[in-house]
């Protein structure tokens, strides 16, 4: 439980999630990485080189730390559910507290990662789709509505010329990690008490 | 018993057949399967890299163009001692001090024999020497940005041309004249050339951080024409071996008076011996003027400086540094193995192939066995110091190079070949005709201790119909040739640039991750830059606007300039904002009198252009940089002289 929650730490070091642009004239790729903090390229320009791009279609640029309010509340969120966890996997452990808050825990930080990617899709789909009216480019769909350039929030997509990769990253993974952790925590408290209470 | 003989005859007839496809392999190589394994040596498919590098200097288009091998594809042409229109080198105002000598400015030159960088006698990439022939200048290119970074003048000098040379640490490169010339110049009758005039062999050092050169000391030796040089390597690191001819000094009709005699010299320079002399203050500080001329990479500007003098030395100031090796008939190309025993004097007019052996010289020269001197300098028996000779390998010898196994391939310009041949035994052990007259030839690494003895290509000096006619004027032929068997293979014929002399390959890997992408805008300290497009600006100083510009995808900032009077001067300052991998722009002004700028990304250059007639004057950006390349345009309002409207720029405004 308590490295579970621990591995949440890494949030702050390693990218939550990674986008990827890839094109004919860009055999290596163009990147982004997501921190819970920030966005930053994969390499050193390539958020400018994003912005340029994207201004050919009226994308706005990529936002900086200080113009998205999860970037600071994010940071505070994961801290709190990491300490959360810690007490509450301290306290099981000296059998204070009853192995059901693990579950707890694990529903808590599931129900805020929903939000959390539920959030994030929505600046997708507003980053994607509030285009200047004033573009270079303006293009329509098939069906005659104006192209919207939402990136994927997982998986690949063709956006045109373009392919875009939209993955989790170390960070991710290690939260993904966590959480089975507390799951894992959680099943082994409920077998151990089980055993005792069949005793 | 039947069944014996008939096993017997099928055995015969698979023999006849083997025997039959091998004699087809070697008469001609043009059957379709062999022709197909040619093709497949060479071929590198769409989007694969080559292994090596190639660098062939240009010769008179006084460049230095990349290929690579074994395609034989080019890559590019990096201007040296030529204005070069295409990237507006030697035109932009940044660029021009580079080609300032002490003769004032000079738009040409005739490159010949570019040389990589060593350490430990090995090729380390970093940067590349070439020699500028006419006005004697020696060049070094960066392997980073593929620029040419450095330019320095020799003074004393005449066809700079047993140059561009290193030593196995990059601690010199070394610059011999051919012309011997009056030292200092002064006007006196040409005939009395003979005892009077000097041959300049100049030791430049230098730096081994930042590859900057200096000219450490110059040797004045004899009135010789000096052809070629190479440095000695392991065993002989601290020597230096140059060709000469024309050892009779003759002054007129070379071609008849300077082949007389028997025997011409190689001359071998102690440089170790006569550093430590130049560093306990020995030599003399003569009044010379030269120009060294360096690009700063922060301000992407050069800066040419005038220098006053130079150190010379008097070979009999120095006992025991400079000896003469008599090598017969007026040898062309002075090459020394990998191990650095064997020194090749490839006479051109002699019958026979040369070799001089360094440990019979330093032999003879301890036993003071001497045939004599001249002016001063000792003459060692030829006797002494022969090692060998490749007894009539063909016609007209030039240049030798080696593969690192014991080989040595020398080409021959009169029956026009390459021959390898044996170290040691002398023998000769493969012959391959080349198309036509081959000039130089060579292996990567192959005047260094490590050869990497795959490919040889030769430099042809005669075309004739290799390709499709295209009128009297035509590119030079190369010829790629497979050595890693016992005989050569040739493999490709492709077309060069310009004239090429020597050529200096190397393997890939060793310089390509190095290779820059592009200039960051952060490091760039070009006084008149503009990083953002706020810090654009039009500032007039006197007859003088400076036009402080950026360029981004796909507009110019500003891109509407008034208040320029006929009569002014325009400077363009352009910085290219992009940071981003391959995204140049280019910039063109109508009735500009020079060029356009090709400009990287991170990288400001500045275009002048005279306002010369009342008008609105147009430009672009010459290179297709993105969808709306052909929008990235803007105007120059130009008024009378004496016009009162006050000078104003904009962007994007209506």
């Amino acid at each position: 439980m308590i490295i579970g929650s621990l591995l949440l730490l890494g949030l702050f070091k390693f990218p939550l999630w990674n986008i990827m642009l890839g094109a004919p004239q860009y055999p290596d790729p163009l990147g982004m990485n997501i921190y819970i903090q920030g966005i930053e390229g994969v390499e050193e320009f390539d958020l400018q080189n994003i912005d340029g791009l994207n201004h050919y279609i009226g994308m706005k640029t990529i936002p900086k730390p200080e113009d998205m309010w999860e970037f600071s509340v994010f940071p505070k969120v994961i801290i709190g559910m990491v300490i959360l966890g810690v007490i509450i996997g301290s306290l099981g452990f000296f059998d204070r507290l009853s192995y059901k808050y693990f579950l707890g825990w694990f529903l808590l930080m599931s129900i805020l990662g929903v939000l959390g990617m539920y959030d994030f899709n929505n600046w997708l789909t507003e980053y994607g789709s509030d285009l200047d009216p004033n573009a270079i480019l303006k293009l329509n769909n098939p069906d005659g509505t104006p192209m919207t350039y939402k990136p994927p929030l997982i998986g690949h997509q063709k956006l045109l010329n373009f392919d875009v990769d939209s993955w989790p990253h170390i960070g991710g993974y290690l939260m993904f990690t966590g959480m089975v952790l507390t799951l894992i925590a959680f099943w082994l408290g409920r077998k151990f008490t089980l055993k005792k209470t069949t005793q | 018993m039947k069944n014996i003989f008939k096993s017997t005859l099928a055995l015969v007839a698979l023999f006849a057949a083997f025997t039959s496809c091998n004699n087809s392999g070697k008469s001609g190589g043009k059957s379709g399967a062999l022709a197909s394994n040619i093709a497949e040596k060479v071929y590198v498919a769409p989007g694969e890299h080559d292994s090596h590098y190639a660098f062939l200097s240009g010769g008179y288009s006084g460049n230095l163009t990349v290929y690579g091998l074994p395609s034989g594809r080019m890559f590019k042409e990096i201007p040296v001692f030529s204005q070069f229109p295409t990237n507006g080198y030697g035109y932009s105002e940044e660029s021009k001090p580079m080609l300032e000598t002490s003769y004032g400015f000079i738009p040409w030159d005739d490159s010949h024999h570019p040389d990589i960088s060593q350490t430990n006698g090995e090729l380390d990439g970093r940067w590349i020497f070439i020699n500028g022939n006419n006005t004697p200048r020696i060049a070094r290119i960066g392997l980073r940005s593929f620029e040419t970074e450095e330019i320095i003048e020799i003074p004393n000098s005449a066809g700079n041309h047993s140059s561009s040379f290193i030593t196995e640490n990059t601690e010199y490169v070394v610059a011999g004249t051919r012309f011997s010339v009056p030292v200092p110049q002064r006007d006196m009758a040409i005939k009395d050339y003979k005892g009077n005039f000097k041959g300049a062999l100049t030791f430049i050092s230098v730096d081994p951080e930042h590859g900057h050169m200096d000219i450490k000391f110059q040797v004045l030796m004899p009135g010789f024409n000096y052809d070629l040089s190479h440095p000695g390597r392991g065993k002989s690191h601290g020597w230096f071996f140059f060709t000469t001819y024309n050892t009779e000094e003759a002054n007129s009709l070379l071609e008849v008076n300077a082949s007389q005699n028997d025997k011409d010299f190689i001359a071998t320079i102690n440089w170790k011996k006569i550093e430590e002399y130049v560093n306990n203050g020995g030599g003399t500080m003569m009044p010379a003027k030269y120009t060294h001329n360096l690009l700063d990479e922060a301000t992407h500007t050069t800066t040419s400086t005038m220098k006053k003098e130079v150190r010379v030395i008097n070979p009999s100031e120095v006992p025991g540094a400079v000896y003469l090796l008599p090598t017969p008939k007026s040898p062309h190309g002075c090459d020394v193995d990998p191990s650095g025993e064997y020194i090749v004097g490839n006479g051109k007019l002699s019958a026979n192939l040369t070799v001089h052996s360094f440990t019979k010289m330093l032999d003879a020269i301890e036993n003071e066995k001497f045939a004599g001197d001249a002016y001063g300098i000792p003459i060692l028996n030829f006797e002494d110091v022969l090692a060998g000779s490749v007894v009539q390998p063909g016609l007209g010898p030039l240049h030798t190079e080696f593969d690192g196994e014991g080989n040595a391939y020398t080409t021959f310009f009169i029956s026009s070949e390459v021959v390898k041949w044996k170290l040691g035994t002398w023998e000769v052990i493969d012959r391959k005709p080349t198309y036509y007259s081959v000039g130089h030839l060579t292996i990567p690494g192959g005047n260094s201790r490590k050869p990497f003895g795959k490919y040889m290509f030769a430099m042809n000096k005669i075309t004739k119909d290799r390709y499709l006619p295209v009128g009297p004027e035509m590119e030079h032929s190369a010829q790629l040739y497979d050595i890693s068997g016992d005989k050569m293979e040739l493999l490709l014929d492709f077309p060069t640039h310009g004239e090429p002399h020597y050529a200096a390959a190397i393997p890939a890997e060793i310089i390509k991750e190095n290779s820059l992408k592009f200039y960051k805008l952060a490091d760039n300290k070009h006084p008149r830059k503009a990083t953002n497009e706020s810090e654009t600006k039009v500032v007039r100083d006197g007859k003088n606007v400076h036009v402080y510009m950026t360029m981004i995808r796909s507009h110019f900032t500003p891109d509407n300039i008034e208040g320029v009077k006929v009569g002014d001067k325009v400077f363009f300052h352009i910085t290219n904002l992009e940071q981003d991998f391959d995204v140049p722009h280019g910039f063109a002004m109508i009735g500009a009198n020079n060029a356009d700028l090709l400009i990287a990304p991170g990288q400001t250059r500045t275009l002048a252009w005279e306002a010369k007639q009342v008008g609105v004057w147009p430009f672009y950006c010459t290179d297709f940089c993105s969808a709306l390349h052909q929008e990235m345009q803007g105007y120059i309002r130009v008024s009378p002289a004496d016009s009162d409207i006050e000078l104003s720029w904009s962007f994007g405004e209506d």
